[in-house]
Protein backbone atom coordinates (compact mmCIF):
# COMPACT_ATOMS: atom_id res chain seq x y z
CA UNK A 1 0.00 0.00 0.00
CA UNK A 2 1.21 3.51 -0.57
CA UNK A 3 2.41 5.38 2.29
CA UNK A 4 -0.41 7.51 2.54
CA UNK A 5 0.31 8.95 6.25
CA UNK A 6 3.78 10.10 6.03
CA UNK A 7 3.44 11.98 2.32
CA UNK A 8 2.54 15.60 2.48
CA UNK A 9 -0.66 16.26 0.03
CA UNK A 10 0.01 18.34 -2.50
CA UNK A 11 -3.55 20.36 -3.43
CA UNK A 12 -5.09 21.60 -6.89
CA UNK A 13 -7.85 22.49 -9.07
CA UNK A 14 -8.20 19.08 -10.23
CA UNK A 15 -7.39 15.41 -10.53
CA UNK A 16 -7.11 13.87 -13.86
CA UNK A 17 -6.68 9.83 -14.05
CA UNK A 18 -5.56 8.99 -17.51
CA UNK A 19 -3.29 10.76 -19.95
CA UNK A 20 -4.80 9.67 -22.83
CA UNK A 21 -6.40 12.55 -25.77
CA UNK A 22 -9.51 12.98 -22.96
CA UNK A 23 -7.50 13.33 -20.09
CA UNK A 24 -4.96 16.32 -22.55
CA UNK A 25 -7.64 17.70 -23.64
CA UNK A 26 -9.61 17.97 -20.09
CA UNK A 27 -6.66 19.81 -19.00
CA UNK A 28 -7.27 22.33 -22.00
CA UNK A 29 -10.65 23.08 -20.76
CA UNK A 30 -10.16 23.14 -17.10
CA UNK A 31 -7.00 25.70 -17.74
CA UNK A 32 -9.23 27.99 -20.57
CA UNK A 33 -11.29 28.33 -16.83
CA UNK A 34 -8.10 29.18 -14.67
CA UNK A 35 -8.49 25.48 -13.32
CA UNK A 36 -5.38 23.59 -12.74
CA UNK A 37 -4.62 19.77 -12.97
CA UNK A 38 -2.52 16.75 -12.05
CA UNK A 39 -2.69 14.36 -14.37
CA UNK A 40 -1.95 10.94 -13.41
CA UNK A 41 -0.63 7.64 -15.47
CA UNK A 42 0.55 4.48 -14.87
CA UNK A 43 2.50 5.09 -18.82
CA UNK A 44 5.60 6.38 -18.49
CA UNK A 45 4.35 8.65 -21.45
CA UNK A 46 1.04 10.57 -22.61
CA UNK A 47 -1.13 9.51 -25.08
CA UNK A 48 -2.94 6.42 -23.57
CA UNK A 49 -4.20 4.28 -26.22
CA UNK A 50 -3.13 6.33 -29.11
CA UNK A 51 0.49 5.93 -28.16
CA UNK A 52 0.16 2.73 -26.94
CA UNK A 53 -1.57 0.55 -29.17
CA UNK A 54 -1.72 2.40 -32.47
CA UNK A 55 0.98 5.05 -32.37
CA UNK A 56 1.06 4.96 -36.10
CA UNK A 57 -1.97 3.97 -36.73
CA UNK A 58 -3.96 6.42 -38.88
CA UNK A 59 -7.18 8.54 -37.35
CA UNK A 60 -9.54 10.36 -39.20
CA UNK A 61 -12.23 11.44 -37.58
CA UNK A 62 -10.55 14.41 -35.72
CA UNK A 63 -11.86 17.03 -36.84
CA UNK A 64 -9.87 19.33 -39.12
CA UNK A 65 -7.17 16.72 -39.43
CA UNK A 66 -8.21 14.89 -42.63
CA UNK A 67 -5.74 12.41 -41.40
CA UNK A 68 -3.81 12.24 -38.12
CA UNK A 69 -1.15 9.10 -35.88
CA UNK A 70 -2.17 8.47 -32.42
CA UNK A 71 1.73 9.86 -31.83
CA UNK A 72 1.18 13.09 -33.62
CA UNK A 73 -2.49 13.35 -32.13
CA UNK A 74 -0.55 13.21 -28.70
CA UNK A 75 2.07 15.50 -29.52
CA UNK A 76 -0.33 18.32 -30.57
CA UNK A 77 -2.25 17.98 -27.81
CA UNK A 78 0.76 18.20 -25.37
CA UNK A 79 1.77 21.19 -26.98
CA UNK A 80 -1.90 22.72 -27.16
CA UNK A 81 -1.96 22.43 -23.34
CA UNK A 82 1.67 23.22 -22.11
CA UNK A 83 0.68 27.00 -21.93
CA UNK A 84 -1.05 25.71 -18.28
CA UNK A 85 1.76 23.69 -17.28
CA UNK A 86 0.01 20.27 -15.85
CA UNK A 87 2.08 18.35 -12.96
CA UNK A 88 2.31 14.99 -14.81
CA UNK A 89 2.34 11.79 -12.62
CA UNK A 90 4.02 9.55 -15.38
CA UNK A 91 4.25 5.94 -14.35
CA UNK A 92 2.20 6.00 -11.16
CA UNK A 93 -1.30 4.27 -10.66
CA UNK A 94 -4.09 6.38 -8.95
CA UNK A 95 -3.97 3.21 -6.25
CA UNK A 96 -7.01 5.04 -3.67
CA UNK A 97 -9.59 7.65 -3.67
CA UNK A 98 -10.94 8.80 -0.32
CA UNK A 99 -12.29 11.98 1.34
CA UNK A 100 -10.60 14.22 3.44
CA UNK A 101 -11.49 15.74 6.73
CA UNK A 102 -11.51 18.97 4.75
CA UNK A 103 -13.97 17.61 2.54
CA UNK A 104 -11.13 16.89 -0.47
CA UNK A 105 -11.03 14.07 -2.28
CA UNK A 106 -7.68 12.59 -1.64
CA UNK A 107 -5.89 10.74 -3.96
CA UNK A 108 -3.03 8.14 -3.53
CA UNK A 109 -0.47 7.15 -6.35
CA UNK A 110 1.30 3.16 -5.92
CA UNK A 111 4.35 5.31 -5.94
CA UNK A 112 3.51 7.32 -2.98
CA UNK A 113 1.99 11.19 -4.06
CA UNK A 114 -0.60 12.42 -2.02
CA UNK A 115 -3.04 14.80 -4.17
CA UNK A 116 -6.00 16.49 -3.21
CA UNK A 117 -8.72 18.39 -5.00
CA UNK A 118 -11.90 19.11 -5.13
CA UNK A 119 -12.61 17.95 -8.28
CA UNK A 120 -11.54 14.38 -9.73
CA UNK A 121 -12.28 13.07 -13.60
CA UNK A 122 -11.46 9.98 -14.11
CA UNK A 123 -10.25 9.34 -17.81
CA UNK A 124 -9.07 6.09 -17.53
CA UNK A 125 -10.07 4.67 -21.07
CA UNK A 126 -10.00 0.92 -21.05
CA UNK A 127 -8.30 1.06 -17.69
CA UNK A 128 -4.63 0.77 -16.50
CA UNK A 129 -2.21 -0.85 -19.13
CA UNK A 130 -1.06 -4.00 -17.46
CA UNK A 131 1.36 -6.02 -18.23
CA UNK A 132 0.76 -9.52 -20.24
CA UNK A 133 1.65 -12.37 -18.35
CA UNK A 134 3.47 -15.01 -20.35
CA UNK A 135 1.10 -18.34 -20.85
CA UNK A 136 3.05 -20.32 -18.56
CA UNK A 137 1.34 -22.23 -15.54
CA UNK A 138 2.39 -20.97 -11.90
CA UNK A 139 3.71 -17.72 -13.20
CA UNK A 140 2.30 -15.57 -10.92
CA UNK A 141 4.15 -17.89 -7.83
CA UNK A 142 7.26 -16.63 -9.40
CA UNK A 143 6.58 -12.63 -9.81
CA UNK A 144 8.31 -10.12 -7.70
CA UNK A 145 10.67 -12.41 -7.45
CA UNK A 146 11.82 -14.85 -10.80
CA UNK A 147 9.57 -13.58 -13.01
CA UNK A 148 9.43 -9.31 -13.64
CA UNK A 149 7.31 -7.80 -16.25
CA UNK A 150 9.83 -4.67 -16.12
CA UNK A 151 13.09 -3.40 -14.98
CA UNK A 152 12.83 -1.48 -11.44
CA UNK A 153 16.24 -1.49 -10.03
CA UNK A 154 18.99 -2.85 -12.34
CA UNK A 155 21.08 -4.15 -8.87
CA UNK A 156 17.91 -6.64 -9.14
CA UNK A 157 19.86 -8.63 -12.39
CA UNK A 158 23.17 -8.14 -11.39
CA UNK A 159 25.45 -11.22 -11.50
CA UNK A 160 22.33 -13.10 -12.33
CA UNK A 161 21.24 -15.43 -15.49
CA UNK A 162 18.61 -13.58 -17.07
CA UNK A 163 16.15 -14.88 -20.20
CA UNK A 164 14.41 -12.32 -21.76
CA UNK A 165 11.45 -13.11 -23.27
CA UNK A 166 9.78 -10.68 -26.35
CA UNK A 167 10.49 -9.10 -29.91
CA UNK A 168 9.73 -5.45 -29.59
CA UNK A 169 11.35 -2.65 -28.13
CA UNK A 170 11.44 -3.07 -24.46
CA UNK A 171 12.88 -7.03 -24.81
CA UNK A 172 15.48 -5.80 -27.27
CA UNK A 173 16.48 -2.72 -24.97
CA UNK A 174 16.99 -4.62 -21.96
CA UNK A 175 18.94 -7.11 -23.59
CA UNK A 176 21.67 -4.78 -24.42
CA UNK A 177 21.47 -2.63 -20.99
CA UNK A 178 21.17 -6.03 -18.73
CA UNK A 179 24.22 -6.98 -21.19
CA UNK A 180 27.21 -5.80 -19.06
CA UNK A 181 25.86 -6.10 -15.73
CA UNK A 182 24.37 -9.82 -15.55
CA UNK A 183 26.17 -12.99 -15.55
CA UNK A 184 24.64 -14.14 -18.54
CA UNK A 185 21.28 -13.00 -20.80
CA UNK A 186 19.61 -15.01 -22.92
CA UNK A 187 16.70 -13.41 -25.24
CA UNK A 188 13.92 -15.61 -26.52
CA UNK A 189 11.62 -15.30 -29.46
CA UNK A 190 9.24 -16.97 -31.40
CA UNK A 191 10.89 -15.74 -34.60
CA UNK A 192 13.93 -14.61 -36.10
CA UNK A 193 12.43 -11.44 -36.75
CA UNK A 194 11.93 -8.47 -34.04
CA UNK A 195 9.88 -5.27 -34.20
CA UNK A 196 12.29 -3.66 -32.53
CA UNK A 197 14.72 -0.34 -33.91
CA UNK A 198 16.52 -1.60 -36.07
CA UNK A 199 20.20 -0.49 -34.70
CA UNK A 200 18.96 -2.54 -31.72
CA UNK A 201 18.58 -5.25 -33.42
CA UNK A 202 21.96 -5.12 -35.08
CA UNK A 203 23.54 -4.43 -31.78
CA UNK A 204 22.02 -7.46 -30.48
CA UNK A 205 23.21 -9.79 -33.20
CA UNK A 206 26.51 -8.16 -33.17
CA UNK A 207 26.70 -9.45 -29.61
CA UNK A 208 25.60 -12.95 -30.55
CA UNK A 209 28.60 -13.26 -32.95
CA UNK A 210 30.69 -12.12 -30.03
CA UNK A 211 29.37 -14.96 -27.97
CA UNK A 212 28.36 -11.95 -25.24
CA UNK A 213 24.68 -13.17 -25.32
CA UNK A 214 22.89 -16.13 -26.55
CA UNK A 215 19.17 -16.35 -29.05
CA UNK A 216 17.28 -18.89 -28.83
CA UNK A 217 13.89 -19.27 -31.12
CA UNK A 218 11.41 -20.56 -29.51
CA UNK A 219 8.00 -20.15 -27.04
CA UNK A 220 8.37 -20.23 -23.37
CA UNK A 221 7.65 -23.74 -21.92
CA UNK A 222 7.47 -23.96 -18.39
CA UNK A 223 9.40 -22.79 -14.72
CA UNK A 224 11.49 -24.58 -13.09
CA UNK A 225 12.42 -23.62 -9.71
CA UNK A 226 11.04 -23.46 -5.86
CA UNK A 227 8.94 -20.36 -6.51
CA UNK A 228 9.10 -17.70 -5.77
CA UNK A 229 12.81 -18.65 -6.64
CA UNK A 230 13.48 -19.43 -10.01
CA UNK A 231 16.51 -21.93 -11.03
CA UNK A 232 15.25 -22.44 -15.07
CA UNK A 233 13.27 -21.93 -17.62
CA UNK A 234 11.86 -24.63 -20.26
CA UNK A 235 11.86 -23.37 -23.72
CA UNK A 236 9.90 -25.27 -26.78
CA UNK A 237 12.15 -24.80 -29.87
CA UNK A 238 12.07 -26.42 -33.43
CA UNK A 239 14.86 -29.13 -32.08
CA UNK A 240 12.71 -29.79 -28.82
CA UNK A 241 12.83 -28.70 -25.20
CA UNK A 242 15.77 -26.67 -23.79
CA UNK A 243 16.30 -26.44 -20.52
CA UNK A 244 17.91 -22.77 -19.91
CA UNK A 245 19.10 -21.86 -16.22
CA UNK A 246 18.07 -19.03 -14.85
CA UNK A 247 17.41 -17.08 -11.97
CA UNK A 248 15.08 -14.08 -13.90
CA UNK A 249 13.07 -14.45 -16.46
CA UNK A 250 11.97 -10.51 -18.24
CA UNK A 251 8.65 -11.14 -19.94
CA UNK A 252 7.65 -8.14 -22.35
CA UNK A 253 4.50 -9.37 -23.72
CA UNK A 254 2.40 -5.67 -24.33
CA UNK A 255 0.56 -4.52 -22.56
CA UNK A 256 -3.33 -5.04 -21.76
CA UNK A 257 -6.07 -3.40 -19.92
CA UNK A 258 -7.27 -3.92 -16.63
CA UNK A 259 -9.95 -1.57 -14.57
CA UNK A 260 -7.43 -1.96 -11.57
CA UNK A 261 -7.49 -0.09 -8.37
CA UNK A 262 -10.61 2.32 -9.52
CA UNK A 263 -13.13 -0.18 -9.35
CA UNK A 264 -12.90 0.15 -6.04
CA UNK A 265 -13.06 3.56 -5.50
CA UNK A 266 -16.67 3.52 -4.59
CA UNK A 267 -18.14 4.36 -7.88
CA UNK A 268 -21.04 2.86 -9.63
CA UNK A 269 -20.00 0.96 -12.68
CA UNK A 270 -22.20 -0.48 -14.89
CA UNK A 271 -20.13 -3.77 -17.09
CA UNK A 272 -17.23 -1.83 -16.60
CA UNK A 273 -18.08 1.26 -17.50
CA UNK A 274 -18.97 4.27 -14.80
CA UNK A 275 -22.68 6.29 -15.75
CA UNK A 276 -22.98 9.83 -15.81
CA UNK A 277 -24.93 12.24 -17.10
CA UNK A 278 -24.94 14.48 -20.03
CA UNK A 279 -24.97 17.75 -19.00
CA UNK A 280 -22.08 17.67 -16.36
CA UNK A 281 -20.47 14.12 -17.12
CA UNK A 282 -20.40 13.73 -13.28
CA UNK A 283 -20.62 10.10 -11.73
CA UNK A 284 -23.11 9.14 -8.77
CA UNK A 285 -20.48 11.18 -6.48
CA UNK A 286 -20.58 14.96 -6.57
CA UNK A 287 -16.92 16.23 -7.68
CA UNK A 288 -15.76 13.23 -9.77
CA UNK A 289 -16.73 13.25 -13.37
CA UNK A 290 -16.09 10.61 -16.05
CA UNK A 291 -15.17 11.74 -19.18
CA UNK A 292 -13.95 9.37 -22.17
CA UNK A 293 -14.36 6.00 -23.06
CA UNK A 294 -14.76 4.92 -19.11
CA UNK A 295 -18.23 6.39 -19.69
CA UNK A 296 -21.41 5.69 -20.45
CA UNK A 297 -24.81 7.64 -21.27
CA UNK A 298 -27.63 6.92 -23.72
CA UNK A 299 -26.38 7.50 -27.16
CA UNK A 300 -22.51 7.61 -26.09
CA UNK A 301 -20.46 6.96 -28.78
CA UNK A 302 -16.42 5.56 -27.81
CA UNK A 303 -14.94 8.55 -30.40
CA UNK A 304 -12.32 11.00 -29.29
CA UNK A 305 -13.94 13.46 -30.06
CA UNK A 306 -17.25 12.59 -27.59
CA UNK A 307 -14.80 12.54 -24.91
CA UNK A 308 -13.24 15.97 -25.81
CA UNK A 309 -17.17 17.55 -25.89
CA UNK A 310 -17.15 15.78 -22.55
CA UNK A 311 -14.23 17.80 -21.36
CA UNK A 312 -15.73 21.10 -22.28
CA UNK A 313 -19.12 20.53 -20.00
CA UNK A 314 -17.24 18.73 -17.49
CA UNK A 315 -15.43 22.23 -16.99
CA UNK A 316 -17.90 24.08 -16.74
CA UNK A 317 -19.32 22.12 -13.84
CA UNK A 318 -15.62 22.01 -12.02
CA UNK A 319 -15.77 25.52 -11.76
CA UNK A 320 -18.59 26.05 -9.97
CA UNK A 321 -17.15 23.30 -7.74
CA UNK A 322 -13.91 24.80 -7.53
CA UNK A 323 -14.71 28.90 -7.35
CA UNK A 324 -17.73 28.52 -4.92
CA UNK A 325 -19.84 32.05 -5.41
CA UNK A 326 -17.85 33.24 -8.74
CA UNK A 327 -19.61 34.11 -11.82
CA UNK A 328 -18.45 31.91 -14.89
CA UNK A 329 -18.30 34.03 -17.65
CA UNK A 330 -18.18 32.20 -21.42
CA UNK A 331 -15.33 33.30 -23.69
CA UNK A 332 -14.29 33.01 -26.75
CA UNK A 333 -10.54 32.13 -27.66
CA UNK A 334 -10.60 34.25 -30.73
CA UNK A 335 -11.57 37.58 -28.53
CA UNK A 336 -10.67 37.47 -25.02
CA UNK A 337 -8.07 38.86 -23.65
CA UNK A 338 -8.24 36.87 -20.32
CA UNK A 339 -7.96 33.52 -22.85
CA UNK A 340 -5.50 35.07 -24.47
CA UNK A 341 -3.70 35.73 -21.62
CA UNK A 342 -4.15 32.12 -19.85
CA UNK A 343 -2.75 30.52 -23.22
CA UNK A 344 0.28 33.29 -22.85
CA UNK A 345 -0.22 34.58 -26.14
CA UNK A 346 -0.85 37.69 -24.84
CA UNK B 1 -23.45 -12.60 -46.83
CA UNK B 2 -23.33 -14.76 -43.53
CA UNK B 3 -21.17 -15.29 -40.57
CA UNK B 4 -21.74 -18.12 -38.23
CA UNK B 5 -20.73 -17.39 -34.76
CA UNK B 6 -20.92 -20.05 -31.70
CA UNK B 7 -20.43 -17.37 -28.84
CA UNK B 8 -18.61 -18.16 -25.50
CA UNK B 9 -21.76 -19.85 -24.22
CA UNK B 10 -21.79 -22.27 -26.77
CA UNK B 11 -25.01 -20.31 -28.21
CA UNK B 12 -24.64 -20.07 -32.12
CA UNK B 13 -25.80 -17.03 -33.69
CA UNK B 14 -26.34 -16.29 -37.75
CA UNK B 15 -25.24 -13.01 -38.48
CA UNK B 16 -25.68 -10.89 -41.68
CA UNK B 17 -22.51 -9.49 -42.84
CA UNK B 18 -21.26 -6.98 -45.32
CA UNK B 19 -18.12 -7.44 -47.35
CA UNK B 20 -15.01 -5.51 -47.03
CA UNK B 21 -16.25 -5.13 -43.03
CA UNK B 22 -13.85 -6.90 -40.48
CA UNK B 23 -14.72 -9.97 -38.75
CA UNK B 24 -14.43 -8.51 -35.28
CA UNK B 25 -16.60 -5.47 -36.46
CA UNK B 26 -19.47 -7.47 -37.30
CA UNK B 27 -19.54 -9.72 -34.23
CA UNK B 28 -19.09 -6.13 -32.19
CA UNK B 29 -22.00 -4.24 -34.81
CA UNK B 30 -24.21 -7.61 -33.16
CA UNK B 31 -23.42 -7.06 -29.96
CA UNK B 32 -21.80 -9.83 -28.97
CA UNK B 33 -19.64 -9.83 -26.11
CA UNK B 34 -16.30 -9.24 -27.89
CA UNK B 35 -13.79 -7.76 -25.84
CA UNK B 36 -11.67 -5.99 -29.22
CA UNK B 37 -10.28 -3.35 -26.62
CA UNK B 38 -7.43 -1.55 -29.53
CA UNK B 39 -10.20 -1.11 -32.23
CA UNK B 40 -8.82 -3.55 -34.61
CA UNK B 41 -5.21 -1.93 -34.86
CA UNK B 42 -3.84 -5.67 -34.34
CA UNK B 43 -2.31 -4.68 -30.77
CA UNK B 44 -4.36 -6.54 -28.25
CA UNK B 45 -5.07 -10.29 -29.46
CA UNK B 46 -8.55 -9.59 -27.38
CA UNK B 47 -10.59 -10.61 -30.29
CA UNK B 48 -9.33 -14.32 -30.64
CA UNK B 49 -11.37 -16.75 -33.00
CA UNK B 50 -11.01 -20.11 -33.92
CA UNK B 51 -11.89 -20.97 -36.86
CA UNK B 52 -14.68 -23.48 -37.88
CA UNK B 53 -13.44 -26.96 -39.84
CA UNK B 54 -12.40 -26.40 -43.63
CA UNK B 55 -12.56 -23.01 -43.49
CA UNK B 56 -9.33 -22.09 -41.52
CA UNK B 57 -6.92 -22.19 -45.16
CA UNK B 58 -9.64 -19.80 -47.23
CA UNK B 59 -8.52 -17.01 -44.99
CA UNK B 60 -6.11 -14.40 -46.03
CA UNK B 61 -2.54 -15.07 -44.33
CA UNK B 62 -1.79 -14.30 -41.25
CA UNK B 63 0.88 -11.34 -41.16
CA UNK B 64 4.09 -11.62 -38.71
CA UNK B 65 2.07 -8.48 -37.02
CA UNK B 66 -0.78 -10.67 -35.79
CA UNK B 67 1.13 -13.79 -35.73
CA UNK B 68 3.48 -12.22 -32.76
CA UNK B 69 -0.18 -11.93 -30.94
CA UNK B 70 -1.51 -15.23 -31.44
CA UNK B 71 1.86 -16.90 -30.09
CA UNK B 72 0.97 -14.59 -26.52
CA UNK B 73 -2.26 -16.47 -26.79
CA UNK B 74 -2.50 -18.82 -23.76
CA UNK B 75 -5.39 -20.34 -25.19
CA UNK B 76 -4.21 -20.86 -28.92
CA UNK B 77 -4.97 -23.48 -31.37
CA UNK B 78 -3.83 -24.42 -34.99
CA UNK B 79 -6.74 -22.74 -35.68
CA UNK B 80 -6.69 -19.26 -33.87
CA UNK B 81 -6.65 -16.05 -35.68
CA UNK B 82 -7.79 -12.44 -35.10
CA UNK B 83 -10.81 -11.64 -35.92
CA UNK B 84 -9.99 -7.97 -36.47
CA UNK B 85 -7.30 -9.09 -39.24
CA UNK B 86 -10.23 -10.95 -41.44
CA UNK B 87 -12.30 -8.67 -43.78
CA UNK B 88 -15.56 -10.16 -45.03
CA UNK B 89 -15.80 -11.27 -48.82
CA UNK B 90 -18.08 -13.05 -51.45
CA UNK B 91 -15.78 -16.37 -51.11
CA UNK B 92 -15.67 -16.11 -47.09
CA UNK B 93 -19.65 -16.12 -47.59
CA UNK B 94 -20.89 -18.43 -44.22
CA UNK B 95 -17.98 -18.16 -42.63
CA UNK B 96 -18.08 -20.51 -39.03
CA UNK B 97 -15.62 -18.72 -36.05
CA UNK B 98 -15.99 -19.25 -32.03
CA UNK B 99 -15.04 -16.79 -29.93
CA UNK B 100 -12.39 -17.53 -28.06
CA UNK B 101 -12.39 -17.54 -24.12
CA UNK B 102 -10.10 -14.90 -23.23
CA UNK B 103 -12.06 -12.68 -25.99
CA UNK B 104 -15.09 -12.03 -24.02
CA UNK B 105 -16.10 -8.43 -22.60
Amino acid sequence: MPPIATATPTRTDAIIIGAGPCGLFAVFELGLLGLAAHVIDILDRPGGQCTELYPEKPIYDIPAWPVISGQELTDRLMQQIAPFSPTFHFGEMAASLEKSAEGFWRIATDAGSVIEAPVVVIAAGGGSFMPKKPPLANVEAYEGEGVCYAVRKIEAFRGRRIVIAGGGDSALDWTLNLQPVAERVTLVHHRDGFRAAPHSVARMKELVADGAIDFVIGKLNALVGDAPRLNGVSVMTAAGEKMLPAERLLAFFGLTMKLGPIAEFGLNFSENLIPVDTRKFETSAPGIFAIGDINDYPGKLKLILSGFHEAALMSQAAFAICRPGERLRFQYTTSSTQLHQRLKVA
Amino acid sequence: MKLHVTDHDGAQHELAALPGWRVMEIVRDWDLPIKAECGGACACATCHVYVGTGWFDRLPETTEEEHDQLELLADRRTNSRLACQVLMSDELDGLKITLAPGSRR
